[in-house]
């Protein structure tokens, strides 16, 4: 190797990305807003090791239980008791205690309901009556497999379409096919229908493949999954229309597009469950496509959820792909 | 012969630089013409706003008497300075897949005859070499059967023989009575393919016709060349003190004397006992006129 233009390539390289402002900021601003949000999403109560639903919240500190560090407790009203039976079949839960009747629930395959029975019983709790999960027991990876699909689709969603049509911009192709009779609209259906179509395939094959390897829970019906997945891969490919709108440089688009993947991944209820996270991180989980894609795939997957169920998730991912398609297109530049 | 492409008072400016600064001119149908002048002379920008890639900020340009509408899309060819096309699709696809967007269209297996592309048309556009590139972006110009082609320093960074070729690729699409609108800083390039010039500098045109017009108006003489030698310098030094026929110019290796009259020159030379063995005698070229226009060699 010749050093000599080993540095001239390295400077200039340098000299490139520092005078791209905008990619530089986004370098810096970037790391420090994942930081921040973490920071604020799993600091004070939220780091808590397990979540405990609680139906009537004792008056006073009946049991010392109640006081074990490390333990979220949530209030559960009375008329979500089902649901939260429901998530502790799922893992969502680790236990749910119901204080008037003395009863709680677990899930035997639960190492942490486990864990929480035996602080239970050693806090006071002894004469809590022990009531077991019934029904199919979900493995993590049953209550995983929604999600990381969802996600799967979501990168080769927002990358697929916003960093290619980027580098069609820098590298000239854009400024040549404006040059032909083809208009922004076609040219953007085109890469919209193509990824969404590719997306489909794709996840059709993991799919398939999953089931195949290692088998998993599909409760529900096939139509509604796809409806799910094909509204979602849409709302995500228009997402990242947004990205290949006007920007210029590819480190500007894969600041942008990890800006928009990464809260995406950690927040949308891929990895765990969105119940211990702060309100206002539940609430923010909901504007993501993620999240509406993991929870109606989920509800389809794993409780055999019906179209009426997961309308709410659908009609929200509707409203995101118009919002997301009509400013791609409206901003949209060939230069 | 009637006007394709009319432009009146074009204006163009980035921030302080004014690109191009109240450029107007006709080009006819059938015509070969040469937009000429060094890098930043505006003719690129001028170009494009001729194909509808930039808007003027000011000035119209009318294409058959209309402004440049979807018609004039369908009817142009188009070759930029830098292209890419997409990455893993063959010189085939790319020529198929351009050719899908417009109304009307050539012929491709002759196109791909005419631009010589059949060694290499099923290999990635990205593969190719420069010569081989430039040929298959040519031919991406001409899928739509054109009336007027655009071709923005198509033969920058070749070497001489690809350079000579694509040549001959202009001369037979100039025999198809296409209209052309070239631009380049090569000025044997302009000569050899230009039916008329126009030199720009600074985003304005300071002189424009067809070459042999334009060479006539402005010279009379020829350039008599000499290789440099160790005397070579003192002996002119003295003809200069004599009543000498010739302007003389230095360059680097080489002397060169304009006069109008060779005889005349020679006998003086001889006279001053100046070595004729590395003698040349050149016509004056556009780059003579380039540099008698601006003060400054086009290609810098």
């Amino acid at each position: 190797m010749r050093w000599q233009r080993f540095i001239s390539i390295l400077k200039a390289r340098d000299r490139e990305f520092v005078r791209d402002r905008s990619a530089l900021a986004w370098n810096i601003l970037f790391p420090l807003l994942i930081i921040l949000g973490f920071a604020y999403a799993f600091t004070g109560d939220q780091l808590d090791q397990y979540k405990v639903g609680v139906i009537h919240q004792p008056e006073n500190d009946e049991i010392s239980f109640y006081s074990t560090q490390y333990i979220h407790f949530i209030d559960i009203n009375e008329l979500e008791r089902t649901t939260a039976i429901d998530k502790v079949k799922r893992h969502q839960l680790d236990m749910l205690l119901d204080v008037d009747e003395k009863r709680y629930w677990i899930n035997d395959s639960s190492p942490s309901g486990y864990m929480l029975e035996k602080v239970l019983a050693g806090s006071g709790g002894e004469g809590y009556q022990k009531q077991r999960v019934q029904g199919e027991q979900v493995r993590y990876v049953d209550w995983l497999i929604p999600g990381i699909l969802g996600m799967n689709m979501m990168f080769s969603a927002l990358f697929g379409v916003g960093y290619v049509v980027v580098r069609y911009r820098k590298n000239g192709v854009l400024k040549r096919l404006k040059a032909t009779p083809l208009s922004a609209l076609e040219f953007l259906s085109a890469q919209v229908v193509s990824r969404l179509w590719l997306i489909m395939a794709i996840t059709s094959v993991v799919f398939i493949g999953c089931d195949l390897l290692i088998g998993f829970s599909m409760a529900g019906s096939y139509l509604n999954l796809f409806l799910v997945y094909a509204l979602g891969a849409f709302s995500m490919i228009s997402m990242g229309l947004i990205v290949a709108a006007r920007v210029k440089s590819e480190e500007m688009a894969g600041g942008l597009l990890n800006m928009m993947s990464w809260p995406m991944m950690f927040l949308s209820g891929v990895w765990f469950s969105l119940e211990g996270l702060h309100p206002w991180v539940q609430k923010l989980a909901l504007l993501f496509p993620l999240t509406h894609i993991t929870q109606a795939a989920r509800v389809i997957m794993l409780d055999g959820a019906g179209f009426l169920v997961i309308l709410p998730n659908l009609a929200a991912l509707l409203v995101m792909s118009v919002i997301f398609l009509l400013l791609g297109v409206l901003l949209f530049r060939w230069e | 012969m009637s006007s394709i492409l009319q432009v009146k008072q074009l204006h163009k400016q980035f921030d302080q630089l004014k690109a191009v600064n109240g450029v107007s001119f006709e080009v006819d149908e059938g015509m070969c013409l040469g937009l000429l002048g060094p890098n930043g002379a505006g003719k690129t920008t001028t170009v494009e706003m001729l194909e509808a890639i930039k808007t003027p900020d000011k000035g119209s340009i009318q294409y058959r008497g209309a402004p440049l509408n979807e018609e004039f899309r369908n009817n142009a060819g188009i070759m930029f300075q830098s292209t890419a096309l997409q990455d893993f699709i063959t010189v085939r696809e790319s020529l198929e897949l351009f050719q899908q967007l417009y109304p009307k269209v050539s012929d491709l297996e002759q196109l791909i005859q005419d631009c010589a592309l059949g060694d290499f048309l099923y290999q990635e556009t990205a593969k190719l070499s420069g010569g081989q590139r430039q040929r298959v972006l040519l031919a991406i110009a001409l899928v739509n059967d054109p009336d007027i082609i655009f071709l923005d320093e198509p033969t920058t960074g070749l070497d001489p023989q690809a350079r000579h070729n694509f040549w001959q690729l202009i001369h037979k699409i100039k025999q198809k009575n296409k209209t052309i609108v070239l631009t380049t800083h090569y000025m044997d390039e302009a000569y050899e393919l230009c039916d008329k010039i126009i030199i720009m500098d600074h985003g304005e045109i300071i002189s424009q016709g067809s070459p042999r017009d334009l060479l006539s108006e402005h010279f009379n003489d020829v350039v008599i060349k000499l290789q440099k030698s160790d005397d070579l310098e003192s002996k002119l030094m003295s003809l200069e003190k004599q009543r000498c026929s010739m302007s003389i110019t230095r360059h680097e290796s080489w002397v060169e004397m304009q006069t109008s009259d060779v005889n005349q020159a020679v006998k003086q030379l001889l006279a001053a006992e100046i070595s004729l063995s590395s003698m040349q005698i050149r016509e004056r070229t556009l780059d003579d006129l380039f540099l008698e226009l601006t003060g400054k060699e086009l290609r810098t």
